[in-house]
């Protein structure tokens, strides 16, 4: 195999890492743009009207996808917090920081367009629903995770210590998972029930996993653009960075 | 090792009782939070008697939380929390010290409150027993998990109020099971399936928190 040959070590140093991040972000930017055009004509245009929901359930498209993604992100960032303390890899710590910023979007997204979802279809902006209520904490999670981060003022110490939180968090997320879903269950005070997953049309299906496609991409793109910012910043006192400055005059 | 241990939570006892002021103020506040919810929902018995588990829950949770700032706090300023780090120890043990101590002067006051409170919910006995049990089962998991938000944020400009950002979310499961024991055995469902899955969480917090602690004290501390 080709890629065997190649040394992937030499891409966890930020100074071989950020031109290659530079190489790949406008690919995976593309691919975004891509997707999303295709998953949003799909989305209005050829997916089917619901019988039950009418026109309302087209949200899914954006609510399934950014739910998914903003769970997805929480673990990739753990595992690169975790990567970071254990090997002591500046660009994984890098990574993590830059992939909080995203995943809080993608829950703030999920949430607000579950709110937006549910008015017309329970008649309710919210409901005390496990998923709703384990939502609402993951973004408790990344808050907490983000604010860590800004609150203290040596970056290595930030990143350190808002690793350690983000895997302390990961490990807590299935315990918190069920306990709210025990919680829900046991006082089934709202009779509305998300968990019956609806028998789902294939091109419905397709068009969410091209949603999510879309915005895997998109994260990744950010999460480049973003990580390349974040070298720039954090080793500006460095040889190749001047170097690069020079060159860009 | 044991001695170790010991030795920490006579030190961690000692200086808290030379400074009592600070455990009557974290039991004081927990008696005042939960005063006001009468004031604020109004004085139906039926409906305090139907919030009185959570109430408690959440003040017990508020207070340990205002007192988690002390647990390193004073240790860090004067050094002593560097020569713990330097000695030949191991750190988890003499954090594990730390936190049983800091339980006993901040948890443990407020688990002894609770059941007087209870009463004035009007909480029938059985229930107040549940509560205490609970409790007792509770908070030494809040504390274990509240030292690894405290040893994180050691330091940290506007670090109270951080804390609770990071610790609060990890404490809903405790929440859940906790007020939700008191509320089972009420409503007859029995308490122990909770009361075990309480016992559960304080056992996995016995295991890693005070270990995620001493690396967070680290990090603090580099």
């Amino acid at each position: 195999m080709a890629l065997a040959g190649i040394n992937w070590f030499k891409y966890s140093s930020p100074a071989s890492f950020y031109p290659l991040a530079g190489k790949m972000m406008p690919w995976f930017a593309g691919l975004a743009t891509v997707l999303t055009v295709v998953g949003l004509y799909m989305s209005f245009f050829v997916a089917p009207t619901d019988y039950k929901q009418g026109e309302a359930y087209r949200i899914m498209f954006i609510h399934v996808p950014a739910a998914w993604m903003s769970m997805f992100i929480y673990v990739v960032m753990a595992v690169y917090a975790a990567l970071g303390l254990i090997f002591n890899t500046r660009l994984s710590a890098m990574m993590a920081s830059s992939l909080a910023p995203t995943g809080a979007m993608f829950t703030f997204l999920a949430l607000w367009t579950g709110a937006l979802w549910g008015k017309p279809m329970w008649g309710t902006w919210w409901v005390w629903d496990a998923r709703l209520t384990s939502e609402l904490i993951l973004l408790f999670l990344y808050i907490g995770f983000m604010s860590l981060e800004a609150a203290i003022d040596d970056p290595r110490r930030a990143t350190r210590a808002s690793g350690l939180l983000a895997i302390v968090g990961v490990v807590n997320v299935p315990i918190i998972y069920f306990s709210v879903q025990w919680w829900n269950t046991l006082h089934q005070g709202a009779s509305i029930s998300l968990d019956k997953a609806p028998s789902m049309a294939t091109i419905m299906l397709v068009t969410m996993l091209v949603m999510t496609l879309a915005f895997w991409m998109y994260t990744i793109a950010i999460v480049l653009y973003r990580v390349r910012c974040e070298i720039l910043e954090r080793e500006r006192h460095s040889e190749w960075v001047t170097e690069l400055m020079e060159e860009r005059k | 090792m044991l001695s170790v241990l010991l030795c920490m939570m006579r030190r961690d006892l000692v200086l808290a009782v030379r400074r009592m002021s600070d455990v009557l103020t974290t039991l004081f506040f927990f008696i005042i939070v939960v005063s006001l919810f009468p004031l604020g929902i109004g004085p139906e018995v039926e409906i305090l008697r139907l919030i009185a588990p959570g109430v408690v829950w959440v003040a017990a949770i508020l207070a340990s939380m205002l007192a988690l700032g002390r647990l390193f706090e004073g240790d860090y300023r004067d050094g002593t929390l560097e020569q713990m780090l330097l000695a030949p120890q191991p750190l988890s043990v003499l954090v594990l010290g730390k936190v049983l101590a800091h339980w006993a002067v901040s948890g443990l006051p407020l688990v002894l409150m609770a059941p007087l409170l209870g009463l004035q919910f009007g909480m029938t006995v059985e229930g107040l027993g549940v509560l205490l049990v609970s409790l007792v089962l509770g908070t030494p998991a809040i504390s274990l998990i509240g030292a690894v938000g405290a040893a994180l944020t050691l330091g940290v400009r506007g670090g109270g109020v951080l804390v609770s950002l990071l610790v609060l979310p990890l404490y809903i499961p405790v929440l859940i099971f906790g007020a939700g024991a008191v509320e089972a055995s009420v409503t007859g469902l029995g308490a122990e399936a909770h009361l075990s899955l309480l016992g559960a969480i304080l056992a996995l917090a016995l295991c890693f928190a005070p270990w995620a602690t001493a690396a967070a004290l680290r990090i603090s501390l580099d």
